[in-house]
Protein backbone atom coordinates (compact mmCIF):
# COMPACT_ATOMS: atom_id res chain seq x y z
CA UNK A 1 0.00 0.00 0.00
CA UNK A 2 2.94 2.01 0.96
CA UNK A 3 4.43 1.83 -2.27
CA UNK A 4 1.86 2.24 -4.47
CA UNK A 5 1.33 5.55 -2.89
CA UNK A 6 4.28 6.08 -3.61
CA UNK A 7 4.18 4.99 -6.81
CA UNK A 8 1.62 7.74 -7.53
CA UNK A 9 3.50 10.74 -5.87
CA UNK A 10 6.37 9.81 -8.07
CA UNK A 11 6.94 9.87 -11.66
CA UNK A 12 8.01 6.97 -13.75
CA UNK A 13 12.23 6.72 -13.61
CA UNK A 14 11.86 7.62 -17.86
CA UNK A 15 10.10 10.79 -17.08
CA UNK A 16 12.89 11.91 -14.37
CA UNK A 17 15.26 11.43 -16.76
CA UNK A 18 13.64 13.10 -19.68
CA UNK A 19 13.23 16.08 -17.02
CA UNK A 20 16.78 16.15 -15.79
CA UNK A 21 18.03 16.20 -19.42
CA UNK A 22 15.66 18.59 -21.00
CA UNK A 23 14.51 20.72 -17.82
CA UNK A 24 18.14 22.07 -17.42
CA UNK A 25 18.98 22.78 -21.13
CA UNK A 26 16.22 24.63 -21.46
CA UNK A 27 17.05 26.67 -18.22
CA UNK A 28 20.42 27.25 -20.07
CA UNK A 29 18.33 27.76 -23.27
CA UNK A 30 16.13 30.46 -21.89
CA UNK A 31 19.31 32.13 -20.58
CA UNK A 32 21.28 32.60 -23.51
CA UNK A 33 17.65 33.88 -25.01
CA UNK A 34 18.65 37.43 -22.60
CA UNK A 35 22.66 37.07 -23.71
CA UNK A 36 22.91 36.43 -27.07
CA UNK A 37 23.26 39.89 -29.01
CA UNK A 38 21.56 38.77 -32.56
CA UNK A 39 17.89 38.25 -32.34
CA UNK A 40 17.91 35.55 -34.55
CA UNK A 41 20.02 33.55 -31.81
CA UNK A 42 17.20 34.39 -29.79
CA UNK A 43 14.62 33.36 -32.06
CA UNK A 44 16.66 29.82 -32.36
CA UNK A 45 16.84 29.38 -28.31
CA UNK A 46 13.51 29.89 -28.34
CA UNK A 47 12.00 27.65 -30.52
CA UNK A 48 14.21 25.11 -28.50
CA UNK A 49 12.52 25.81 -25.77
CA UNK A 50 9.56 25.56 -26.70
CA UNK A 51 9.95 22.35 -28.24
CA UNK A 52 10.96 21.33 -24.60
CA UNK A 53 7.84 22.23 -23.31
CA UNK A 54 5.91 20.31 -25.70
CA UNK A 55 7.82 17.49 -24.73
CA UNK A 56 7.48 17.93 -21.07
CA UNK A 57 3.36 18.48 -21.92
CA UNK A 58 3.13 15.01 -23.74
CA UNK A 59 4.94 13.52 -20.85
CA UNK A 60 2.71 14.87 -17.96
CA UNK A 61 -0.72 13.39 -20.38
CA UNK A 62 -1.02 16.46 -22.26
CA UNK A 63 -0.36 15.20 -25.90
CA UNK A 64 -3.09 17.42 -27.66
CA UNK A 65 -1.44 20.49 -25.89
CA UNK A 66 2.00 19.19 -26.79
CA UNK A 67 0.87 18.99 -30.48
CA UNK A 68 -0.04 22.40 -30.58
CA UNK A 69 2.42 23.74 -29.09
CA UNK A 70 4.65 22.44 -31.62
CA UNK A 71 2.03 23.16 -34.43
CA UNK A 72 1.16 26.75 -33.18
CA UNK A 73 4.50 28.00 -31.03
CA UNK A 74 7.49 26.38 -33.22
CA UNK A 75 5.60 26.58 -36.12
CA UNK A 76 3.30 29.10 -36.47
CA UNK A 77 4.68 31.98 -33.73
CA UNK A 78 8.54 31.37 -34.58
CA UNK A 79 7.96 31.14 -37.94
CA UNK A 80 6.54 34.71 -37.95
CA UNK A 81 8.95 35.67 -35.94
CA UNK A 82 11.58 34.65 -38.15
CA UNK A 83 9.58 36.54 -41.07
CA UNK A 84 9.65 39.70 -38.99
CA UNK A 85 13.12 39.45 -38.32
CA UNK A 86 14.03 39.15 -41.98
CA UNK A 87 11.84 42.25 -42.81
CA UNK A 88 13.41 44.41 -39.91
CA UNK A 89 16.68 43.42 -40.73
CA UNK A 90 18.56 39.79 -39.52
CA UNK A 91 21.68 42.23 -37.86
CA UNK A 92 19.33 44.07 -36.40
CA UNK A 93 21.66 43.15 -32.87
CA UNK A 94 20.92 45.22 -29.61
CA UNK A 95 22.58 47.93 -28.63
CA UNK A 96 23.94 46.85 -25.47
CA UNK A 97 24.32 50.50 -23.70
CA UNK A 98 21.92 51.06 -20.81
CA UNK A 99 19.45 53.46 -21.27
CA UNK A 100 18.31 53.91 -17.65
CA UNK A 101 21.07 53.71 -15.66
CA UNK A 102 21.40 51.01 -12.81
CA UNK A 103 18.38 49.09 -15.07
CA UNK A 104 20.77 45.84 -15.39
CA UNK A 105 21.21 45.19 -11.53
CA UNK A 106 18.19 45.89 -10.37
CA UNK A 107 16.51 43.82 -12.51
CA UNK A 108 18.86 40.76 -11.62
CA UNK A 109 17.85 41.31 -8.03
CA UNK A 110 14.60 41.50 -8.93
CA UNK A 111 14.33 38.47 -10.52
CA UNK A 112 16.87 36.53 -7.97
CA UNK A 113 14.37 37.80 -5.35
CA UNK A 114 11.10 37.06 -7.20
CA UNK A 115 12.74 33.57 -8.08
CA UNK A 116 13.28 32.58 -4.82
CA UNK A 117 9.64 34.11 -3.42
CA UNK A 118 8.47 31.73 -6.21
CA UNK A 119 10.64 28.44 -5.12
CA UNK A 120 10.28 29.07 -1.54
CA UNK A 121 6.36 29.15 -1.72
CA UNK A 122 6.30 25.62 -4.31
CA UNK A 123 8.60 24.69 -2.33
CA UNK A 124 6.29 25.04 1.06
CA UNK A 125 3.00 25.08 -0.49
CA UNK A 126 3.80 21.35 -2.58
CA UNK A 127 5.34 19.59 0.09
CA UNK A 128 3.72 16.02 0.98
CA UNK A 129 1.45 16.46 -1.85
CA UNK A 130 0.84 13.52 -4.11
CA UNK A 131 0.19 13.98 -7.65
CA UNK A 132 -3.18 12.01 -8.42
CA UNK A 133 -2.15 11.91 -12.13
CA UNK A 134 -4.27 12.32 -15.68
CA UNK A 135 -4.68 8.72 -16.46
CA UNK A 136 -8.08 8.69 -14.70
CA UNK A 137 -9.25 11.79 -16.67
CA UNK A 138 -7.91 10.57 -20.35
CA UNK A 139 -9.00 7.37 -19.84
CA UNK A 140 -11.19 8.14 -23.27
CA UNK A 141 -8.00 9.91 -24.73
CA UNK A 142 -7.24 13.27 -24.17
CA UNK A 143 -8.66 15.11 -26.67
CA UNK A 144 -11.92 13.25 -26.15
CA UNK A 145 -11.46 14.73 -22.65
CA UNK A 146 -10.57 18.57 -24.03
CA UNK A 147 -12.81 18.40 -26.62
CA UNK A 148 -15.86 17.31 -23.70
CA UNK A 149 -14.62 20.24 -21.51
CA UNK A 150 -14.37 22.45 -24.37
CA UNK A 151 -18.06 22.38 -25.73
CA UNK A 152 -19.27 22.41 -22.66
CA UNK A 153 -18.13 24.22 -19.68
CA UNK A 154 -15.73 26.34 -21.97
CA UNK A 155 -18.22 26.59 -25.06
CA UNK A 156 -18.87 30.41 -24.27
CA UNK A 157 -15.21 31.15 -23.98
CA UNK A 158 -14.60 28.91 -26.89
CA UNK A 159 -17.05 31.31 -28.65
CA UNK A 160 -15.39 34.30 -27.47
CA UNK A 161 -11.99 33.18 -28.55
CA UNK A 162 -12.83 32.80 -31.84
CA UNK A 163 -13.99 36.62 -32.18
CA UNK A 164 -10.70 37.48 -30.47
CA UNK A 165 -8.78 35.61 -33.36
CA UNK A 166 -10.83 37.59 -36.00
CA UNK A 167 -10.26 41.17 -34.21
CA UNK A 168 -6.53 40.13 -34.29
CA UNK A 169 -6.34 38.97 -37.76
CA UNK A 170 -8.09 41.99 -39.00
CA UNK A 171 -6.57 44.28 -36.60
CA UNK A 172 -3.45 42.75 -37.99
CA UNK A 173 -4.35 43.56 -41.52
CA UNK A 174 -4.94 47.19 -40.45
CA UNK A 175 -1.76 47.92 -38.94
CA UNK A 176 -0.06 45.94 -41.73
CA UNK A 177 -2.00 47.88 -44.63
CA UNK A 178 -0.25 50.68 -46.10
CA UNK A 179 -1.20 53.58 -47.97
CA UNK A 180 0.56 55.24 -50.98
CA UNK A 181 1.68 58.49 -50.94
CA UNK A 182 1.66 59.41 -54.46
CA UNK A 183 0.41 57.12 -57.08
CA UNK A 184 2.41 54.98 -58.89
CA UNK A 185 3.92 56.07 -61.84
CA UNK A 186 2.89 54.43 -64.86
CA UNK A 187 5.56 52.96 -67.68
CA UNK A 188 4.67 56.08 -70.24
CA UNK A 189 5.51 58.32 -67.29
CA UNK A 190 8.88 57.00 -66.85
CA UNK A 191 9.44 56.99 -69.91
CA UNK A 192 9.04 60.54 -70.70
CA UNK A 193 10.95 61.22 -67.58
CA UNK A 194 14.02 59.56 -68.64
CA UNK A 195 14.03 61.85 -71.60
CA UNK A 196 13.47 65.54 -70.27
CA UNK A 197 15.55 64.87 -67.38
CA UNK A 198 18.98 66.52 -67.91
CA UNK A 199 21.00 63.55 -70.37
CA UNK A 200 20.15 61.92 -72.95
CA UNK A 201 22.78 59.41 -71.63
CA UNK A 202 20.38 56.85 -69.60
CA UNK A 203 17.15 57.58 -72.43
CA UNK A 204 17.66 53.87 -73.65
CA UNK A 205 17.83 52.09 -70.06
CA UNK A 206 20.88 51.88 -67.76
CA UNK A 207 23.22 49.40 -69.20
CA UNK A 208 23.44 45.74 -68.04
CA UNK A 209 25.90 44.49 -65.75
CA UNK A 210 28.70 42.13 -66.51
CA UNK A 211 31.46 42.12 -68.88
CA UNK A 212 31.39 40.47 -72.01
CA UNK A 213 33.19 37.37 -72.88
CA UNK A 214 35.57 37.46 -69.86
CA UNK A 215 32.69 37.47 -67.04
CA UNK A 216 29.10 37.60 -67.25
CA UNK A 217 27.83 38.20 -63.99
CA UNK A 218 25.50 40.93 -61.71
CA UNK A 219 27.55 41.59 -59.57
CA UNK A 220 30.36 43.27 -61.71
CA UNK A 221 29.87 46.56 -63.44
CA UNK A 222 29.65 46.78 -67.24
CA UNK A 223 32.86 48.03 -69.14
CA UNK A 224 32.24 51.50 -71.11
CA UNK A 225 34.02 52.19 -74.36
CA UNK A 226 36.82 53.91 -72.99
CA UNK A 227 37.68 50.72 -70.79
CA UNK A 228 36.39 52.33 -67.36
CA UNK A 229 33.42 50.72 -65.00
CA UNK A 230 30.10 51.47 -65.51
CA UNK A 231 28.60 52.41 -62.26
CA UNK A 232 25.24 52.81 -63.53
CA UNK A 233 25.48 49.23 -64.55
CA UNK A 234 24.86 47.61 -61.17
CA UNK A 235 22.23 47.18 -59.13
CA UNK A 236 22.06 50.17 -56.31
CA UNK A 237 21.00 47.55 -53.58
CA UNK A 238 23.74 45.11 -54.61
CA UNK A 239 26.47 47.98 -53.86
CA UNK A 240 24.52 48.77 -50.35
CA UNK A 241 25.35 45.65 -49.13
CA UNK A 242 28.95 45.84 -50.90
CA UNK A 243 28.53 43.24 -52.76
CA UNK A 244 30.08 44.32 -55.90
CA UNK A 245 32.82 42.47 -57.88
CA UNK A 246 35.67 45.68 -58.94
CA UNK A 247 35.81 45.17 -62.04
CA UNK A 248 39.45 46.66 -62.87
CA UNK A 249 41.08 43.07 -63.41
CA UNK A 250 38.58 43.07 -66.53
CA UNK A 251 39.03 46.77 -67.79
CA UNK A 252 41.34 47.14 -71.13
CA UNK A 253 44.26 48.00 -69.83
CA UNK A 254 44.77 44.59 -67.94
CA UNK A 255 43.12 42.54 -70.51
CA UNK A 256 45.66 40.22 -72.45
CA UNK A 257 45.83 40.96 -75.76
CA UNK A 258 48.51 38.95 -76.96
CA UNK A 259 46.10 36.32 -78.58
CA UNK A 260 44.90 38.95 -81.03
CA UNK A 261 48.47 40.27 -82.10
CA UNK A 262 49.58 37.12 -83.13
CA UNK A 263 47.33 36.67 -85.62
CA UNK B 1 10.97 12.44 -9.36
CA UNK B 2 8.28 14.93 -7.38
CA UNK B 3 5.57 16.43 -10.15
CA UNK B 4 6.31 19.75 -8.88
CA UNK B 5 9.68 19.60 -10.23
CA UNK B 6 7.66 21.19 -13.28
CA UNK B 7 7.01 24.12 -11.58
CA UNK B 8 9.88 25.23 -10.21
CA UNK B 9 11.43 24.86 -14.10
CA UNK B 10 8.23 26.86 -14.50
CA UNK B 11 8.84 29.95 -12.10
CA UNK B 12 12.49 29.91 -13.23
CA UNK B 13 11.29 30.11 -17.01
CA UNK B 14 8.99 33.12 -15.97
CA UNK B 15 11.65 35.20 -14.04
CA UNK B 16 13.77 34.67 -16.84
CA UNK B 17 11.41 35.78 -19.55
CA UNK B 18 10.67 38.57 -17.22
CA UNK B 19 14.28 39.68 -16.58
CA UNK B 20 14.79 39.77 -20.51
CA UNK B 21 11.22 41.99 -20.90
CA UNK B 22 13.31 44.50 -19.01
CA UNK B 23 16.77 44.31 -19.85
CA UNK B 24 16.92 43.20 -23.86
CA UNK B 25 16.28 46.53 -25.55
CA UNK B 26 15.28 44.78 -29.43
CA UNK B 27 11.26 44.66 -29.37
CA UNK B 28 11.27 41.19 -31.35
CA UNK B 29 13.65 39.71 -28.21
CA UNK B 30 11.01 41.78 -25.79
CA UNK B 31 8.49 39.93 -27.20
CA UNK B 32 9.73 36.37 -27.62
CA UNK B 33 10.36 37.38 -23.58
CA UNK B 34 6.92 37.55 -23.07
CA UNK B 35 6.17 34.51 -24.87
CA UNK B 36 8.41 32.53 -22.70
CA UNK B 37 6.70 34.01 -19.89
CA UNK B 38 3.00 32.74 -21.39
CA UNK B 39 4.70 29.23 -22.20
CA UNK B 40 5.90 29.17 -18.18
CA UNK B 41 2.63 29.57 -17.40
CA UNK B 42 1.26 26.92 -19.55
CA UNK B 43 3.52 24.59 -17.63
CA UNK B 44 2.67 24.82 -14.50
CA UNK B 45 -1.07 25.19 -15.73
CA UNK B 46 -0.30 21.70 -17.28
CA UNK B 47 1.39 20.14 -14.21
CA UNK B 48 -1.42 21.11 -11.67
CA UNK B 49 -4.10 19.63 -14.07
CA UNK B 50 -1.49 16.62 -13.29
CA UNK B 51 -1.33 17.36 -9.55
CA UNK B 52 -5.34 17.92 -9.27
CA UNK B 53 -6.42 15.18 -12.02
CA UNK B 54 -8.27 17.38 -13.44
CA UNK B 55 -8.26 18.34 -17.71
CA UNK B 56 -9.79 22.19 -16.92
CA UNK B 57 -6.05 23.37 -16.47
CA UNK B 58 -5.19 21.91 -20.19
CA UNK B 59 -7.91 23.76 -21.41
CA UNK B 60 -7.19 26.52 -20.00
CA UNK B 61 -3.76 26.33 -21.41
CA UNK B 62 -5.21 25.87 -24.80
CA UNK B 63 -6.61 28.79 -24.19
CA UNK B 64 -3.72 30.91 -23.30
CA UNK B 65 -1.69 29.38 -26.27
CA UNK B 66 -5.09 31.11 -28.51
CA UNK B 67 -4.45 34.41 -27.09
CA UNK B 68 -0.95 34.56 -27.25
CA UNK B 69 -0.96 33.68 -31.12
CA UNK B 70 -3.66 36.56 -31.51
CA UNK B 71 -1.07 38.90 -29.46
CA UNK B 72 2.10 37.82 -31.48
CA UNK B 73 -0.11 38.93 -34.67
CA UNK B 74 -1.11 41.92 -33.62
CA UNK B 75 2.22 42.79 -31.47
CA UNK B 76 3.96 41.78 -34.69
CA UNK B 77 2.02 44.05 -37.06
CA UNK B 78 2.61 46.73 -34.31
CA UNK B 79 6.46 46.09 -34.59
CA UNK B 80 6.41 46.96 -38.04
CA UNK B 81 4.58 49.83 -38.62
CA UNK B 82 6.76 51.41 -35.94
CA UNK B 83 9.65 49.95 -37.93
CA UNK B 84 8.48 51.46 -41.30
CA UNK B 85 8.15 54.48 -39.81
CA UNK B 86 11.49 54.68 -37.72
CA UNK B 87 13.47 52.56 -39.02
CA UNK B 88 14.14 50.60 -35.75
CA UNK B 89 13.26 48.03 -33.97
CA UNK B 90 14.75 49.55 -31.08
CA UNK B 91 12.11 50.04 -28.02
CA UNK B 92 13.96 52.88 -26.77
CA UNK B 93 13.05 55.09 -29.92
CA UNK B 94 9.59 54.85 -29.78
CA UNK B 95 9.61 57.68 -27.08
CA UNK B 96 7.84 60.27 -29.03
CA UNK B 97 5.01 60.34 -25.34
CA UNK B 98 8.10 60.99 -23.65
CA UNK B 99 9.39 64.53 -25.01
Amino acid sequence: MIDLALQVGQTAAPEATLFWILAPLSVVAALGMLLVKKAVHSAILMAFVMIALAIFYIAQGAPFLGIVQVVVYTGAVMMLFLFILMLVGVDSSDSLTETIRGLRPIAIIGAVGFGGLMVSLLARATLGRNAVGVEAVNADGNVQGIANLLFSTYVWPFEVVSALLITAALGSMVLAHHHRIQTRPTQRELSIQRFRSGSLANAAGLPAPGVFARHNAVDVPALLPDGTAAAASINASLKARGDVLNSSAFELGTVDTSAGEEK
Amino acid sequence: MNAANYLYLSALLFTIGAVGVVVRRNAIVVFMCIELMLNAANLSFVTFSRINGDLNGQVIAFFTMVVAACEVVVGLAIIVTIYRSRRSASIDDASLLKR
